[in-house]
């Protein structure tokens, strides 16, 4: 049997960088997990914004997700990270430098930047799809603005959300491999590595396993997790 | 002011020329994986709605892989895949030499699986949206299955189809940014290149940005005019 195993598996490597692959994934659950949070509290105000009556603000939201929907998300890693290399005095003189010369965090910071976009278009739709009579309602009542838009609309909006917002996780999770390019060891990072040391092409195999693991696993928890939200909704 | 325009100009001093032979690349790179990818995408449509078991379950494991797996390791898995493959092959014929993969020709495979697999998820929602009497109508004039699909469906598919696959389009732009590094000279490659000579990282990575918004842009434009062509002969509904 180990035979078998051995002769597709080379198991001398796998013992070599199993450990490194493990982390790997944490690495990139980590970062795509805070990214996508950060994001979604980001998408809100920005998704708001969009929906504004006034003018200024409805443009400023625009042209930010304008430019992170039409940009590589590789082009805006480079941008940031060795963007912000050259800022180096400027970061120094508020303190931010160990901040930004830090490459996790500017992967971190660039995803967030990036997801928050995807998602307050996606929450936009959401709150438009969301009937106005619910608002008329919840003002009839006497809610004050703040209270029926967090007690009334954005949970609604939020449901029709749900399953695009999934979309964008899964699509986070496989983009996340880019940051492999800037010198972090998530699962790709770790490849490279293990790929460049070895010459074994069969490491982009297991990456390959890896990443359909995690993305399969993220849909099937976001399933079952859709399901419980949305139960009240279920004919009986 | 002056030194950024310069950085810009054309000729040996300025990267204009540079970048916009990068630009030329990538636009060359996404234009000719359209294509191969939209139809292939079409191809695993069909399979997926087949009668035979076994092309639908090749179809389904098509798209699970292609959809679930890294773009980036996509273009890995064919870039340093394809190269072991062919040197296997070559060694076979008693061709020793080393083999090289062109990097174009993995970045229009790899993107064009890639691209595959998400379009067929439109294909396979537009084939859904059209009635099944269309298909019997055309069946009973005597039409054959191909006719019916070519002259019937198909001009019906686009037209349904056009939206969700002008977001493939944007997608796969977007994504041709990968090749840059398998070393094909596309546009961030061309930005990586003038950064490391000019240290310049901000203003280049900008203009790069600026660029690819200016190719979405147009690619905008251009899909909102097809939409409009692609569905004059439907009737406007009344506001």
């Amino acid at each position: 049997m180990s035979d078998i195993l051995g002769s597709l598996i080379n198991l001398d490597l796998m013992a070599r960088y199993g450990p490194r692959f493990l982390d790997g994934v944490l690495v990139t659950l980590q970062l795509v997990g805070i990214s996508f949070i950060l994001g979604g509290l980001l998408a809100v105000p920005v998704a708001l914004a969009r929906l504004s009556k006034n003018s200024v603000p409805r443009a400023l939201a625009y042209s930010y997700v304008y430019f992170f929907r039409g940009t590589p998300l590789l082009a805006q890693v480079f941008l940031v990270y060795y963007g912000a290399g050259q800022l180096r005095d400027a970061f120094e003189a508020v303190g931010l430098w160990t901040l930004f010369r830090d490459a996790w965090f500017c992967a971190l910071l660039t995803f967030t930047l990036n997801t928050a976009a995807y998602q307050a278009e996606i929450l936009r739709g959401g709150i438009r799809a969301v009937p106005g009579g619910q608002r008329e309602a919840a003002f009839a009542l006497g809610l004050p603005r703040w209270l029926t838009f967090g007690k009334v609309v954005l949970p609604q909006a939020l449901v029709t959300a749900l399953r695009p917002l999934g979309n964008e996780l899964i699509l986070m999770i496989k983009a996340s491999a880019i940051v492999s390019l800037i010198t972090i060891y998530d699962v790709m990072g770790v490849t490279r590595l293990a790929f460049s040391r070895s010459f074994d092409f069969q490491v982009y195999l297991w990456a390959a396993a890896l990443y359909l693991i995690l993305v399969e696993g993220v849909r099937r928890l976001w399933a079952v997790a859709e399901r419980r939200l949305t139960r009240h909704l279920k004919p009986a | 002011m002056s030194y950024y325009l310069d950085l810009l100009s054309f000729g040996p001093d300025g990267w204009g020329d540079e970048l916009a032979q990068g630009a030329l690349v990538t636009i060359a790179l996404a234009v000719l994986t359209l294509p191969f990818g939209l139809m292939l995408g079409l191809l695993v449509a069909l399979g997926q709605r087949s009668a035979n078991r076994l092309a639908r379950n090749a179809a389904i494991a098509f798209t699970t892989v292609f959809r679930g797996l890294p773009e980036l390791l996509t273009l890995f898995i064919v870039y340093y895949g394809g190269q072991l493959l062919l040197q296997k092959l070559a060694s076979v014929v008693g061709y020793g030499a080393q083999v090289q993969v062109n990097s174009f020709l993995a970045g229009f495979v790899a993107l064009g699986l890639v691209l595959a697999a998400f379009s067929s998820e439109v294909w396979v929602g537009a084939l859904n949206a059209i009635p099944n009497g269309q298909r019997e109508a055309a069946r009973a004039l005597g039409l054959s299955a191909r006719l019916s699909f070519r002259l019937v469906v198909l001009p019906q598919l686009v037209r349904v189809a056009l939206p969700g696959l002008g977001n493939n389009w944007l997608v796969l732009l977007k994504d041709t940014s990968l090749v840059s590094t398998i070393a094909l000279a596309d546009l961030m490659r061309q930005t990586n290149i003038a950064v490391g000579s000019t240290k310049e990282p901000l203003f280049f990575y900008l203009v790069a940005c600026l660029v690819y918004l200016f190719f979405s842009m147009l690619s905008g434009g251009a899909l909102g005019w097809l939409e409009a062509r692609t569905s004059r002969g439907q009737a406007r509904r009344p506001a």
